[in-house]
Order: C-alpha cells, then structure tokens, then sequence
C-alpha cells in the first residue's frame, strides 16, 4: 500500500515558487468558477491554498461528504474517546475496533455488495461477540484482561484479513473496496454511510447532554454510582454501545486498525489541557474535528491517500503541541515554572546578602557598598552588578553613585522581603536544632533550601513553636513577623519588643 | 414505632464462585453508632458492598428502612475505600461532592443552586471548603478522604455506611469526624463504620460487629469486646472456614 503521504503537501509547496506556477494560479483564480473537477486532486496546477479554498468551500460533492462525515466522525470519537481514556480502557477501544473487521466482511459476503446496513449490523455482532469473548476467558481462566484482550485483538483481526483477501480474489472482488476498511478512505464514503456517522454523532451528543451525571459519577466511582441507586451497569452499557457504534460507523473513514487512535489521542490531549471532564468532552470534540477534517483534506491533497494515517497524524501533531504547551502539565510551563522560581531563588539569595551587609555594619547607613556585597558573596563587582540589576528589574532595587563608588539601595519592599528571606533561614535552623535536634553547624544548608518555599501560615506557626524566639542558633537577631508587619503600618518602632530593629527607618 | 434501618438475612456472597461471607445475620437499631472489625480479608468491604447491591449476594437478603435497597437508596450514604477511585479524574472537590446530590435529584434533573449550597455547607464542616475548586489528584490522602466524607454528608441520609473513613487521616483529623458522626447520631442517624484499630474501636461505638467471613458478634460494645470474642475474630479458628473455601473453589473449575 502506498505511503507516501507527506509527499503530495511538499510537491505543492515548492511548486508555487515556480513563475510558470503563478501564471497557471492566477489564471485559475480567474475561472475558478468553471473549473470542474470530479475532485480537487484533479487539479494537478493549483497550489495549496487554492485546493484548501475548494476543498473547504465544498463545491465538490465528494469533499462534502468527506468532509461533513470527518467533522461527525471527530465528535463521537472526541466524545466517547474521553470517557475511554478517563476509564482506562483503551486498550478495549484498540479491540473492539480490530474485532469488527471479519463482521465487515461476512456483512459483504452477505449482501454480495457494499452495502452499509449489511456492514454495520456485520461489524457490530462482531463486535459485540469480540467483548463477549473477552469476558468469557477472562471468567473461566485466570488469564487476565489485557491478554484476553491481545488475544481477542489479534485473532479476530487475523479472521478478518483473511476473509477480506478471499473476496479481493472473488470475480467483483477488486471492486469491492473493502480494503479501504483497513486504513480508510473518506472520499469513499457515500451519503448513506455519511448519514449514519451523523447519527452515531448525534446519538451520542444528546445521551451525554442528557445523562452527562450519570455517566461522570459511573466512571468516577461505579460503586458509588450503584449505591446511588442509579442504574449503573445500564448506563455503562449504553456508552459501550455508543462506542461501538462509533467504532462502527468510522471504519470507512479511519479504518480498522487506526480507529482506536483517533478516539484516544484527541481526548488524551484535551486531557492535558483541563482537569475538569465537562471541558475535556469538548476539547477533545475539537481536536476530533480538527483532526478529521485535516486528515481527510491530506487525503485529497495527496492524490487520495488513506484517510485514517493522515487523520491520526494530524491528531498526533496536536497531540505533540498540547504535551509541550499545556498550562499546567506540559513542558513548557513546568520549564518556565522551574525557571522563574531559579530567578526567584537567585533574587532572594541578593536580598538576603544585601540584608547581610547592612547587618555587620550594624544597620548604619541606608545603602551597601556594591564592593562589599561582591566580597559577601564572593563575586567580582561585575557579576554583583548583574545580580542587582536583575532586582532592579523586579522594582525593588536601585544602584546610585556616591563619590564615584556604585551603591544599592532596597525600597520598603525588598527591605521587607529581604528581612522575610532572612527570618525564614533563622527560623528554621532555630527550629532544627531547638526541636528537631540537629548539631547547630548542620543546619544551614538545610536552611538555604527551606527559606525560599516557607510559607507565610508555616512560619507563623513556626514562630509560636518556638515561642516568638529572638535569635538564631548562632546569636544573630531574628527579624520577627510582628516587627515586619509594623514597620510597613507605623513609622516608630517599640524597641522592647524585641531585640530587633527596623533598621531602615 | 422504629424502624430497622438495616436487616440482613442469611447474606451469602462469593467471588467467583470463592464464598467470603457466609449467612450473615444482623439487625441495626436506628440512632447508633456501629462499629465493624475483622482482619484484614475479612469481608468487612465485601459486607458493605452486598448490602447496597455492588456486589451481587448469592444468597439471603437485605432490608433497608424495611423495603428493598433500591427502594432505600435515597437514604444511604457510602463512603467507599479511598483507593476505589481513580484520583487523578478530570474533576474538581466540588464535582465530586455535587455527586452525593445525584441520588436526589432523578433521571434528567439539573443540579440547582440549593444543591451546591448543600455541598458547600458539607464541605465546610469537614475544614475542606478552601479547597472547593482544587484538582482531587492534588489532595493529600487525608483530604481525600474528607472530601469522600462531605459527599456522603451531601447526601442527607439516614444510614450511612462507610468504608475505613480514618485510613489515612491525622489524629486532629479523626477526632474531629468521630465528632461529626456522634453529632449525626444524636439526630437519629445510624451510622456503620469499618474500622482497623481495636482500641479506639472500643472507645468510638456503641456497638460493634465482629467480622471473619462469618458474623462472629454482634452487640453492644461493652459486651462484644471481649478477650474471647476477639481471639475468636482474629485468632486462626477460622483458618479451616477459608480453607474450605479455596477447595470449594479448586473444585468448581
Ligand atoms: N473483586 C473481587 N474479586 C475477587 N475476590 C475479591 C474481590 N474483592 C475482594 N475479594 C476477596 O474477598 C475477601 C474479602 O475482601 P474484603 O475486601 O471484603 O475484605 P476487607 O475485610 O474489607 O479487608 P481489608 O481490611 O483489607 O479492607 C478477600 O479474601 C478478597 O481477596
Ligand atoms: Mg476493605
């Protein structure tokens, strides 16, 4: 069989550099209104964007069936993919799609041509016999599910293969078209077979509009859903007849052995995106959709090629996107989640030194002397430089010159923040060697972790733990939560509180 | 008169065709606090389960409030294990105790906004209303298993069964739902309990049921914790009940 799908796209996309190429372009947009073509690969000198404004302006019969029967298709299978993927049962989809192939077959065997009805009825026994297979071994022998599954899989699939090249050798056999039932073919599909895809979709859009919280609670917690009350097993039944119907009705379109694909990709992408079901049924209609009709528009492009290849492709790619992109679990959010907390870290890291300064010099003074920072942390004054320019871009920071010396100054809220940064590292080697008995020289570097992800609620509760302590392990004074929270509302400071003082003021 | 939230008669239930309870009778009285030990496999879940109809009963029956379950059902509560469910479904706090609702609310009825204030009030009285809007797989497992709880309060029964609700949860935790169920019993709700710590088993229900495949006890907790009956629940008595069991297995295959 013929693969080369990606061909079709890139023999197009160079062609239009040719200025031949252009005259023909133009000369068809001119009389685009009488070319006639029984299908848009007829059109061997359009360009890309020409075949896409008349494959989705759908003048051509066969593009609108394709194309109506890829969008219905994308919903059913975004739909029922979902409450698959969510209930762990892909590997029954990946099944019961391969185990209705002989059903295909006897179906046309039957009727003695291909004959939707005769194929769908054909393909749903099968199916259904395929499921009840698999229950059966799985009651009277100790093999377990996933290989009565492999097994059911494989052997209905080989019955089907079989039969299928038996009626290719028939006298109409190669006519027949069945094979477009292994990898699919949506320009094959007639407007019987368009309908009934519409009707799966249909069916299944109004059963989850109407027994959505039936079907949430049963793949949530069946026992839960059983304890309700509710008929739990029925309401499990009818999604696996959905499903099967899904199966059903898009072996034209996707084929046997890639249906299972498209009802898990789009809804494990869309399960990426959101962590709430509602919004994962829709999403994953989208991508469903999108998926279908990219796959079929390929197709077209690419002189017919199999739909179902280009279809899971296109589900792929955007499979691909939502794993580097998503919000919460993708990529690269958790790169750049993991990256602005290094700059945080770093940033904490500046203030606590500035902090640090001030200290040995007993708070004098408002700024720090740039050289002495470097020396605290052990740094060229360049490299300390960049460090306090990156706080100046946070907003709380400034760098001034006095009598040609760089200095840096904290505003209100980097002072705070720095006195937080410092409280939090002191709080907890106190809090170590107090109460978890740790030898004082063993905490700090315990400490340099903690101090950046304490929050405030730990810290109170750290504070009272220790009974509002004043200093650290190693003698320093604590900056306390009171004395941080009273400088920010009144100027003075009450100095018998603590031994601490708000030295910026 | 009174009525019998629970009755079970002769209640037989097998897996695949394996028995692991064997004609358990018991009767609940309304308003208490019930308790159910056992050793581990001891058919503690598998009780529960049979009594709401989860799992099939090969044999006897069971009365809720009198009628069948299903004729009940309204007025069950379940808290199931933790680990029944996957926690890493696609809903939030919220959804999960808007699903103690759906019992009450029929075949195509919506849930309205009496519902959720219900399920708000649930979620405050087991501490987890900041977290209403939270992802359940970011939960701690303690959590989880108030956010269980708050689904079964959602639920406004009469009968509650529960399945291990303490696994889990810190002491702070425990004591403050042992509160939450006495204060549900003074209401005249009946509550039963699994439970795996035999001491505060003693200290936490009026009565208690003594399970190991079969009811070994089942009374008062001052008369049923006893030295002998306890060494009868989890002494090896009843090696030879399961051992029988497993022949009777091997043979029907
Ligand atoms: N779905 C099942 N299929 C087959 N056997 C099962 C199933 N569930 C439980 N069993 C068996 O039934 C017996 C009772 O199990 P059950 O879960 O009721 O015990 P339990 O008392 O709740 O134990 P635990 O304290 O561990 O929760 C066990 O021997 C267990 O192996
Ligand atoms: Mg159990």
């Amino acid at each position: 069989m013929k693969l080369g799908f990606g061909y079709g796209v890139s023999h197009q996309l160079t062609r239009v550099k040719s200025p031949r190429y252009l005259l023909v372009l133009l000369s068809i947009l001119f009389f685009s209104a009488t070319a006639e073509a029984a299908r848009i690969s007829d059109l061997e000198e359009t360009n890309v964007w020409e075949q896409m404004f008349r494959f989705f302006s759908m003048r051509d019969d066969v593009v609108r069936t394709a194309l109506l029967g890829s969008v219905f298709l994308g919903v059913s299978c975004g739909l029922l993919g979902s409450f698959i993927v969510v209930r762990k049962l892909s590997l029954f989809g990946d099944t019961l799609s391969h185990a209705v192939l002989p059903g295909v077959a006897i179906g046309y065997l039957v009727a003695g041509q291909k004959d939707p009805f005769a194929i769908f009825f054909g393909a749903t026994l099968a199916g259904i016999l395929g499921t009840v297979m698999v229950n059966l071994i799985k009651k009277t022998t100790h093999i377990k599910e996933d290989s009565s599954l492999g097994m059911v899989l494989a052997g209905f699939y080989g019955v089907g293969i079989v039969l299928m090249n038996r009626i290719q050798k028939l006298p109409t056999g190669t006519q027949s078209g069945l094979d477009k039932f292994l990898f699919g073919q949506a320009a094959a599909l007639s407007a019987t077979e368009v309908w009934m895809i519409a009707g799966v979709a249909a069916a299944s859009i109004v059963l989850v509009l109407l027994f959505y919280r039936q079907f949430l609670v049963g793949s949530f917690d069946i026992g839960f859903a059983r304890s309700l009350g509710l008929p739990a097993g029925l309401f499990h039944y009818l999604l696996m007849m959905l499903l099967a119907f899904t199966v059903v009705v898009s072996l034209q379109a996707v084929g046997a052995v890639l249906v299972s694909a498209m009802l898990v990709i789009p809804a494990a992408s869309a399960y990426l995106l959101t962590d709430r079901m509602h919004r994962m049924l829709i999403i994953a209609s989208g991508f469903g959709i999108f998926s279908g009709v990219l796959g079929a528009f390929f197709s077209f492009l690419g002189n017919s090629l199999p739909t179902g290849p280009l279809m899971v492709l296109a589900s792929s790619a955007v499979f691909t996107l939502s794993f580097f992109f998503s919000p919460k679990h993708g990529l690269v959010s958790r790169w750049r989640k993991r990256r602005s907390g290094q700059i945080r870290i770093e940033n904490e890291n500046t203030l606590k030194a500035i902090y640090q300064v001030r200290e040995s010099y007993g708070f004098a003074g408002e700024g720090v002397k740039v050289k002495d920072l470097a020396i605290r942390m052990n740094e060229t004054s360049d490299e300390t430089l960049r460090r306090l320019q990156k706080l100046r871009a946070v907003g709380v920071c400034d760098l001034k010159e006095i009598e040609g010396k760089p200095f840096a100054f904290l505003n209100p809220e980097g002072w705070l923040r720095a006195c937080a940064v410092v409280r939090n590292h002191r709080l907890w080697e106190l809090y170590l060697t107090n109460q978890a008995e740790y030898e004082p020289d063993h905490v700090h570097d315990d400490a340099e972790i903690i101090e950046h992800v304490l929050g405030e609620e730990t810290v109170r509760r750290l504070e009272r733990l220790l009974d509002y302590p004043v200093e650290d392990p190693h003698g320093k004074l604590i900056p306390s939560l009171a004395d941080l929270q009273r400088s920010l509302t009144q100027g003075g400071l009450d100095e018998k509180t603590t031994g601490y003082r708000m030295p910026n003021r | 008169m009174q009525e019998i939230p629970l009755e079970t008669h002769d209640l037989t239930v097998a897996y695949d065709k394996r028995p692991v309870l064997y004609g358990v009778d018991v009767q609940v009285p309304e308003g208490k606090l019930v308790g159910i030990v056992g050793p581990n496999g001891a058919g503690k879940s598998t009780l529960i389960k049979a009594i709401m109809g989860i799992v099939p009963a090969t044999g006897g029956w069971v009365k809720v409030f009198g009628d069948s379950f299903a004729k009940g059902a309204k007025r069950v509560g379940y808290v199931p294990q933790r680990e029944s469910v996957d926690w890493d479904f696609p809903v939030n706090v919220m959804d999960v105790v808007l699903m103690g609702r759906y019992g009450k609310l029929g075949l195509m009825g919506r849930v309205r906004k009496s519902d959720r204030e219900i399920a708000e009030a649930c979620l405050d009285k087991v501490g987890m209303l900041p977290y209403a809007k939270r992802q359940i797989s970011n939960l701690s497992g303690g959590q989880q298993q108030r956010v269980f709880l708050a689904r079964a309060l959602a639920q406004e029964s009469d009968l509650y069964l529960m399945d291990e609700p303490f696994v889990g949860v810190d002491a702070a935790t425990e004591a403050a739902i042992i509160e939450l169920l006495r204060e549900l019993k003074d209401r005249g709700k009946t509550i039963l309990v699994v439970h795996h710590d035999l001491p505060t088993a003693q200290t936490y229900f009026d009565m208690l049921m003594l399970l190991n495949m079969r009811l070994v006890a089942f009374g008062p907790t001052k008369e049923v914790f006893t030295q002998e009956l306890l060494q009868k629940t989890y002494g090896g008595r009843l090696t030879i009940l399961s051992e029988v069991a497993n022949t009777v297995l091997k043979e029907s295959k």
